[in-house]
């Protein structure tokens, strides 16, 4: 029994080569056109998970276990792609933000938990994104309320232009700017079969100690964090992906999860190479410590850190103003002029302005913020995660785009190792010595 | 004197007013949970108030050690 060929399939079979070529290469170029107008919130959202506290972490892991632990980097893109593309359905299908549908599923309880969580966990992370902007900035001395005035004018600049796509371009353009760090580690003379050797084999470089497990938890909690979940669906929705783009977001997700990896990778192998043994406490220092030995890979970094700062604040400060405004109902639009959301845009700049004054204030307690944020995103991680895959099983919302059961097996899986792990984390940040 | 304290706290009053009418109507809005509540959300949502009631003793816990200089 033969099966009847499509119309375009008989056509096509009937074409000379060069007819041939043309109408693939013309369906090739509108297949770009279409993935170009639908990429965005993947990408952006993933290279922004490589925030000022990613790229201390990495440089610190780096400097600590050489390239002992690129490995683990390389399971994490996966699960971040595998978290991240349940937003895409999410959005796509219910065009709701996770905090509305938060509400929506579970109620005002949880809904209030979820909101005032992710407030407060965004506008700490914020905090952190200023402390790394401003460290980096004053390694090319340039004090830190100069940092903190023009970054919060260019930030405001951003999201006042009125246009969601113009917003999307111009955060794109910094996420080009995060590849500084693959060129960064090739100058850096790494030895590549010592990555593939020590670096790509799973292995923990001197036995599972506490402090191997304290800093898997760390890039953990890096590379999975709570706003990623709200800022992806949020901007999914406010782009106005519908379910026929899901195919394009899915992929969208992946190429960035793909770059984050690639990118953190590359900071590993950087600080890797040059600083091992280093005692690393953060970015800005890693940079400090690189430019007694490479001047010009040590500036790489800083301004490299300079960028993963200001990528991270302008996605976590709007993750902030979309939860806002769909539980609130005002209108929460890129789109939309300052006339047509006033409060969208008052709640944006409020957080922008008091993050940046506490950075300012002199004997601010910065470090017990940094350590604080690991914590209070400790409580909302685990909520995020099973309210996603809970909403993700609602037969009724979700129809056709509902989990299959062996999505509910990895990613229950996933989620429950990411739950154990991050709470250890947060306890360990709680109580240093409990693991020691 | 008392008309200008009447302009500060009028206009804060009628904004905070308006705010908590807001969150009532919100609550209003939310009360009965959409989804359905089969035995493996409601052990999940379980499972999480008594994950979140730990981690919030931790940090009281936490705190009264930082307070108690302990």
């Amino acid at each position: 029994m033969r099966r009847e060929l499509s119309a375009p399939v008989r056509i096509k079979r009937r074409m000379g080569f060069l007819p041939r070529f043309y109408y693939s290469w013309r369906r090739t170029v509108k297949w770009l056109v279409l993935f170009g107008a639908v990429s965005g919130p993947g990408i952006i959202v993933m290279l922004a998970d490589n925030d000022a506290g990613g790229i201390t972490t990495y440089a610190a892991t780096g400097a600590h276990f050489g390239y002992g632990l690129l490995w683990f980097l390389v399971l994490l893109g996966p699960i971040a792609y595998y978290i991240q593309e349940m937003t895409v359905r999410l959005g796509a299908v219910t065009k709701r933000g996770h905090a509305e549908a938060i509400f929506d599923a579970f109620g005002p309880f949880w809904g209030w938990f979820s909101l005032v969580d992710l407030i407060l966990v965004d506008w700490l992370t914020l905090v952190t994104e200023f402390i790394g902007m401003t460290a980096a900035l004053s390694i090319f001395h340039v004090p830190p309320i100069v940092t903190v005035v023009v970054v919060s004018i260019v930030m405001l600049a951003m999201v006042l232009q009125g246009r969601y796509w113009t917003w999307e371009k111009i955060a794109f353009l910094f996420c080009v700017l995060n590849v500084i760090y693959i060129p960064g580690a090739i100058l850096a003379r790494p030895s590549v079969s010592d990555i593939v050797r020590t670096g790509l084999i799973p292995n923990f470089p001197g036995g599972f100690t506490n402090e191997v497990f304290f800093f898997l938890m760390a890039n953990i909690g890096t590379t999975i964090a709570p706003w990623m979940i709200f800022f992806q669906q949020s901007a999914v929705v406010d782009k106005g992906i519908q379910e026929k783009d899901i195919p394009f977001g899915k992929l969208d997700t992946a190429i960035g999860a793909t770059f984050t990896v690639l990118i953190a990778a590359f900071v590993i192998i950087m600080t890797g190479t040059l600083l091992r043994g280093v005692s690393i406490d953060s970015a800005a220092h890693a940079a400090t410590a690189l430019m007694g030995v490479n001047k010009s890979l040590g500036t790489l970094l800083a301004i490299g850190l300079f960028n993963a700062g200001f990528l991270g604040a302008i996605c976590i400060s709007l993750a902030s103003s979309w939860a806002f405004g769909e539980v609130f109902g005002w209108a929460h639009s890129l789109n939309n002029r300052i006339r047509e959301a006033p409060w969208f845009y008052v709640s944006y700049v409020v957080a922008l302005a008091t993050a940046g004054t506490v950075v300012l204030i002199p004997g601010a307690p910065l470090v017990m913020i940094t350590l604080f944020v690991q914590v209070v995103a400790v409580t909302l991680l685990p909520a995020a995660l099973v309210f996603l895959i809970l909403l993700l099983n609602d037969a009724e919302r979700m129809g056709k785009y509902k989990n299959t059961v062996a999505q509910n097996v990895i990613s229950v899986l996933v989620v429950a190792c990411i739950v154990v792990l991050s709470t250890l984390y947060g306890i360990s940040t709680l109580f240093p010595g409990l693991f020691k | 004197m008392r008309t200008e304290k009447r302009l500060v706290k009028g206009p804060l009053r009628t904004f905070l007013g308006k705010r908590f009418v807001r969150i009532r109507e919100i609550n209003e809005k939310y009360k009965a949970p959409h989804v359905k509540m089969t035995p493996a959300v409601k052990f999940a949502l379980f499972c999480l108030r008594f994950y979140l009631l730990l981690l919030v003793g931790l940090l009281f816990f936490k705190f009264y050690t930082l307070v108690a200089g302990k």
